[in-house]
């Protein structure tokens, strides 16, 4: 068996771990009140139980990103699939860090499932090993892109905290514009959870649609032809476009002309399957629960107190910006000025890595110095990471720069 | 600390501040430093065209024309013609015409300055290094320089005879 | 309205001041309102004094946090328009001045690129708007940490060993207890004392009060990362004055050697070449449908200094100073100057080949020509007695629009050659042309003719020529600022303390961080000491609140 079947298998073990993991915390908090049970003793031992079956999932992650490593020659973290499962790990790590200062059971039903989405979400991407291209070619993709990553994976146990705060402090009782966010909050990340369904489940069925698209020159007439292919069933279709290769449904609509690009049009098909997936699933929760979803995770949070809650979303942001700052900031600007001979050249991860330092900059002035606690700091710490995710994902995908060697 | 005293610290600071300021928005806006009309024209020395050079310090004490073209710009072209005129009118009055060809081989230049019909001496800036040094963007660009050294006049525009007329007159010792 | 305010205790202290800098009392009448903000220890902040003239009004806006956040939020939505469409410099197609980059804009983006480019957008990072606000951000750096370190180094510099009851009382965390009569001050302080010294504390005694504190030089954490801050962009603006910084652009031919602009230095290409991944190096089996994946791109090169070089143009004088190779994250450097391996051009004509043939004798090769495209010879003897003259050259070959030869560009993208064969024996002399790659002789039934042979190609290295005087100092400041996010996020400053007065011991606790973390510390010592009190930690949104009143009060009127 290679190495690198070896890391795959590990890869797919931490995530079952993970699952696992989550499902015992959910147990450990909402088994407290099953029959002849003291419950503090049963939140202490599946919380135990959950914790383990972390630690095992984050060593055999630790043992794919090892072995991967030496398969490729090079630090896993070179293209999308390698930093999102990257991502997740440190997400991972991040848990445990946290969990050794607080040991509050409850966090890991929170931060476990977003390392999960973020490994899930890694899947939607082509996980070859590939040997790396002159430009990654430096020691500082090992140590910018890692410690970039770890201080994401930080900032992410920030937001799920933030996350829990809100769930445990917005009252539940009658619908509300707090309570109107928070819901919206929670389908943007099944929106997320429907996205990887969606892919993973089309890209093992070959249901293909193939269009042919007229390429205009500035005068309008038609330059050249391409042949754009859709994974997902065709929603949109591309601006005057045929179909050659029929898939599962007739679009519905067509792409505005300005959405040029030749790949713009698939964007906002497989865009506009997220949201409808996401509320789909959004509404079979509803259907099935019959209460908003921040009223159903309300009651695993009941029992904590909302300061801690702050604190912990504050502290792990105040650990997690330096290493942001380092990571995201300072080595990159080293390794720009070493590889294109600028520290900064205002590139679109450039700035949208300036943009999540601003905007964390901006959450702890506003906590220390106007006293910004509680909601407020809650809100932020979710604004944070959904601009970190937008750092990762929406301008490796959509605005393209000299960072789009991570795209696909 | 007394108020007044505090009064002069702050007002050093913010006058500093407002120095970066100025010198920022500066240097961003001005991003490429120009010459302009009575900076001293930088020297330089360059081939000529059918061999000897020509160095920019030498011709103190006469007027100089210098016009920096292409064979592929038509405005350049365009022109040769009317600098010719002015060339043949003036060549005895102290002021010298020198054009400046950027980046062409000698061959091309050649037939070039064959076709138009040139007779005043031809430079040949192989490395684009004065092109450079006189910050030329769009060619046609001419600069005007007097008898001590100095720019009078940058005309980035197809010349005619008058307006050549005109700055010649600046520039006549 | 007096500039000073005196405290119970006798001492008179500047106004703004929150907490009495000698006993710590409350200065303002609180009554029963929540215990005032313990920023910068209740020392009056310098821009809260006066506010009378425009300078005042100037620092004190720069002074203050709320002016500091609403400018980091504003560049942070600029930024983020600017990578809405792509800034000029990162347009995808070559285009070519301000009208061709207007008209992308709008042909590739439609209106809202049209108005993206009228705006300004594309040039948002340079544009005098935005750099005021960085400049502004600076301003408001400097100004803060002015305004506030010079009332925290008077607060952090002699602590508060004494306060007023009040003050521990006011305290997050704190507990009380009656020890009872048979209660050994001295020595229960004592072994408090030794316990927080264990777990690092440093302390301070005075009568029946002992303070333990621990990591104070956290506190100057914030002030150490601005100065990092402002060290950083004082690098950034230095770098607009002459000979700081340098950006230039070179291609250079195998072979060739260029002058570097603005330096007195030339370069050499000696070799340009790619290489590519082979199939048995990649770690796993790939799908590349043919396609190459590039392992190095690579220029070795010779750096020469040019003595000449006080005279622009002049001959020059080269000196060879190093050589070695140039490939992408790996730059020559020789003193400041810095080369990087930035693009290539493989694969580019360099010279046209052909065989001189005599038709009238058999069609017999005379012999061989090469006419370089970029150093085409004048004349070239071919054999004995036959030469080959160049009449003229056309690089990128057009007939104008009055039917004249012409070229494009200064490029050999489309070379056009009229040639001249001279023999000696008969005197004879025919003209012909070479374009796309076909020989059109000046008049049918000629002697002679050139049969077009595989040309010469030649790799063009791409190079970016910088100097960044400036690197240093901007390292220097994001060193500063990693010194100081450190200190202050991890580590805290802690105090305890323990106060016995009239029968009564009183704990408390402050930090500017980890609550839980302090609660545990103090907790402990309690249990060490076998004290009969529980401690109290305030929630903190009731402590917020009441940060926000004073916050209210603190703005300047």
């Amino acid at each position: 068996m290679s190495l690198i079947t070896i890391s795959e298998w590990l890869l797919l073990l931490s995530f079952f771990l993970y699952v696992a993991a989550t499902i015992v915390y959910v147990l450990a908090i909402t088994g407290r009140r099953w029959a002849n049970r003291e419950p503090k003793e049963h939140e202490q031992r599946y919380g135990r139980a959950g914790f383990y079956l972390v630690v095992v999932g984050f060593l055999a992650q630790l043992g794919y990103v090892i072995a991967r490593w030496i398969a490729g020659g090079h630090s896993p973290t070179s293209n999308m699939f390698e930093f999102m499962t990257f991502l997740s790990f440190c997400i991972i790590l991040a848990f445990l860090i946290i969990y050794r200062i607080y040991r509050l059971t409850v966090l890991g039903v929170f931060v476990i499932p977003t390392g999960i989405i973020m490994l899930a979400y890694a899947s939607v991407f082509p996980s070859k090993v590939t040997p790396l291209i002159p430009a990654l070619k430096s020691y500082w993709l090992h140590i910018h892109v890692t410690t970039a990553a770890l201080g994401e994976g930080i900032l992410a146990v920030g937001f799920a905290a933030g996350l829990m705060y809100l769930v445990r402090t917005v009252p539940q009782e009658r619908p509300s514009k707090s309570t109107a966010w928070l819901e919206i909050v929670l389908v943007v990340v099944l929106m997320l959870v429907g996205f990887i369904l969606m892919v993973s489940t089309f890209a093992n069925l070959d249901q293909k649609t193939v269009f042919q698209v007229p390429q205009f020159d500035s005068s309008g007439n038609v330059e050249k032809t391409l042949e754009v292919e859709y994974l997902l069933p065709a929603v949109v279709a591309p601006y005057q476009s045929t179909i050659i290769t029929p898939g599962p449904m007739t679009p519905w609509f067509e792409a505005p002309a300005w959405m040029e690009g030749q790949d713009a049009a698939r964007k906002l098909n497989t865009m506009l399957w997220s949201i409808i997936s996401g509320l789909v699933l959004y509404g079979l929760f509803r259907l099935v629960l019959r209460k908003r979803l921040g009223a159903v995770l309300k009651p695993l949070l009941d029992d904590i107190e909302p300061d801690l809650l702050d604190e912990i979303s504050y502290r792990a942001i105040a650990i997690g910006y330096p290493v942001f700052t380092l990571g995201a900031l300072i080595f990159a600007m080293i390794w720009a000025a070493e590889a294109w001979g600028r520290f900064w050249g205002w590139d679109p991860k450039e700035v949208w890595a300036l943009i999540v330092w601003l905007f964390y900059s901006a959450y702890l002035h506003l906590r220390l110095s106007r006293g910004w606690m509680g909601t407020r700091s809650a809100w932020m710490s979710v604004i944070g990471f959904v601009i970190i995710l937008i750092t990762l994902v929406v301008v490796n995908l959509v605005i393209a720069g000299l960072h789009s060697y991570a795209g696909v | 600390m007394g108020k007044q005293n505090r009064m002069f610290i702050r007002v050093a600071i913010l006058g500093v501040l407002l120095a970066a300021l100025v010198f920022a928005v500066y240097s961003s806006l001005a991003s490429d430093s120009v010459l302009k009309a009575g900076d001293a024209a930088p020297n330089f020395q360059l081939e000529q065209l059918g061999g000897g050079s020509i160095t920019l310090n030498d011709l103190r004490g006469k007027g100089v024309v210098l016009n920096f073209w292409g064979s592929w710009c038509k405005p350049c072209e365009a022109e040769m013609p009317e600098l010719e005129k002015q060339y043949q009118k003036h060549k005895d009055d102290g002021v010298v015409f020198i054009g400046v060809n950027i980046g062409q081989t000698p061959v091309t230049v050649e037939t070039f300055v064959k076709q138009v019909g040139v007779t005043f001496p031809i430079l040949l800036d192989r490395e684009r290094e004065i092109t450079k040094l006189y910050k030329i963007g769009p060619i046609p660009t001419t600069y005007f320089i007097d008898k001590d050294g100095k720019i009078t006049d940058i005309l980035v525009v197809q010349l005619t005879e008058e307006m050549i007329e005109e700055k010649l007159a600046k520039i006549m010792p | 309205m007096a500039d000073q305010r005196k405290c119970e205790c006798g001492h008179t202290n500047p106004v703004g001041t929150v907490l009495c800098e000698f006993c710590g009392k409350p200065v303002e009448e609180n009554g029963d309102r929540a215990f005032p903000s313990m920023r910068y220890e209740g020392m009056a902040r310098r821009s809260q004094t006066h506010n009378k003239t425009l300078v005042d009004h100037v620092w004190n806006f720069f002074s203050s946090v709320k002016i500091a956040i609403i400018l980091i939020v504003i560049t942070l939505i600029a930024a983020a328009v600017g990578t809405i469409f792509p800034q000029q410099r990162y347009i995808p197609v070559p285009v070519s001045g301000e009208s061709g980059v207007a008209a992308f804009y709008k042909d590739t983006y439609g209106m809202l690129g049209e108005i993206y480019y009228l705006l300004g957008f594309h040039k948002l990072y340079s544009s005098w708007w935005f750099v005021t606000l960085l400049v502004m951000i600076g301003m408001s750096l400097v100004i803060c940490s002015l305004d506030r370190i010079v009332p925290l180094y008077k607060a952090l510099s002699k602590p508060r060993v004494n306060p007023h009851l009040s003050f521990l009382k006011g305290q997050r965390l704190r507990g009380e207890c009656e020890p009872g009569s048979d209660f050994a001050a001295d020595e229960t302080l004592a072994q408090a004392a030794a316990i927080l010294k264990k777990k690092g504390y440093r302390i301070y005694r005075e009568g029946s009060t002992l303070l333990g504190e621990k990591a104070r030089f956290s506190r100057w954490g914030p002030y150490v990362n601005h100065i990092g801050l402002i060290l950083f962009l004082l690098g950034v603006l230095l770098r607009g004055l002459p000979g700081m910084y340098l950006d230039e652009f070179i291609w250079v031919r195998e072979g060739q050697t260029v002058a570097v602009p603005e330096t007195p230095y030339y370069l050499k290409n000696v070799e340009y070449k790619t290489e590519y991944y082979r199939e048995d190096e990649f770690p796993e089996q790939l799908d590349l449908e043919n396609r190459l994946i590039p392992k190095n791109f690579q220029t070795d090169a010779v750096l020469y200094v040019n003595e000449n070089a006080d005279l622009p143009g002049a001959e020059p004088k080269l000196r060879e100073v190093k050589s070695g190779s140039i490939t992408v994250n790996n730059p020559f450097v020789y003193e400041d100057l810095y080369l990087y391996q930035a693009s290539n051009q493989e694969m580019q004509l360099a010279a046209l080949n052909f065989t001189l043939i005599d038709k009238q004798a058999g069609n017999k090769e005379l012999g061989r020509v090469k006419l370089d495209l970029y150093e085409p010879e004048q004349e070239q003897v071919v054999a004995e007695g036959i030469t080959v003259r160049v009449i003229s050259y056309f690089p990128d070959f057009y007939m104008d629009e009055s039917g004249q030869p012409a070229t494009r560009t200064s490029q050999p993208n489309n070379p056009m050659f009229a040639v001249e064969v001279r023999s000696a024996q008969d005197g004879a002399a025919e003209k012909m042309i070479y374009v796309s790659g076909r020989i059109i002789p000046e008049s049918e039934g000629g002697r002679y003719t050139l049969q077009i042979e595989m040309p010469d190609f030649t790799d063009i290295t791409g190079l970016m020529v910088r100097k960044d005087k400036m690197l240093p100092l901007i390292y220097f400041g994001s060193f500063v600022v990693m010194v100081g996010l450190v200190m202050g996020f991890y580590w805290q400053h802690r105090r305890i303390w323990l106060h016995l007065e009239q029968g009564r011991l009183y704990l408390a606790g402050h930090t500017n961080k980890n609550w839980f973390g302090l609660k545990r510390e103090a907790e402990f010592l309690v249990e060490q000491l076998a004290l009969p009190m529980s401690l109290v930690l305030d929630s903190k949104s009731k402590n917020s609140a009441a940060e926000n009143k004073t916050k209210e009060e603190e703005k300047p009127t």
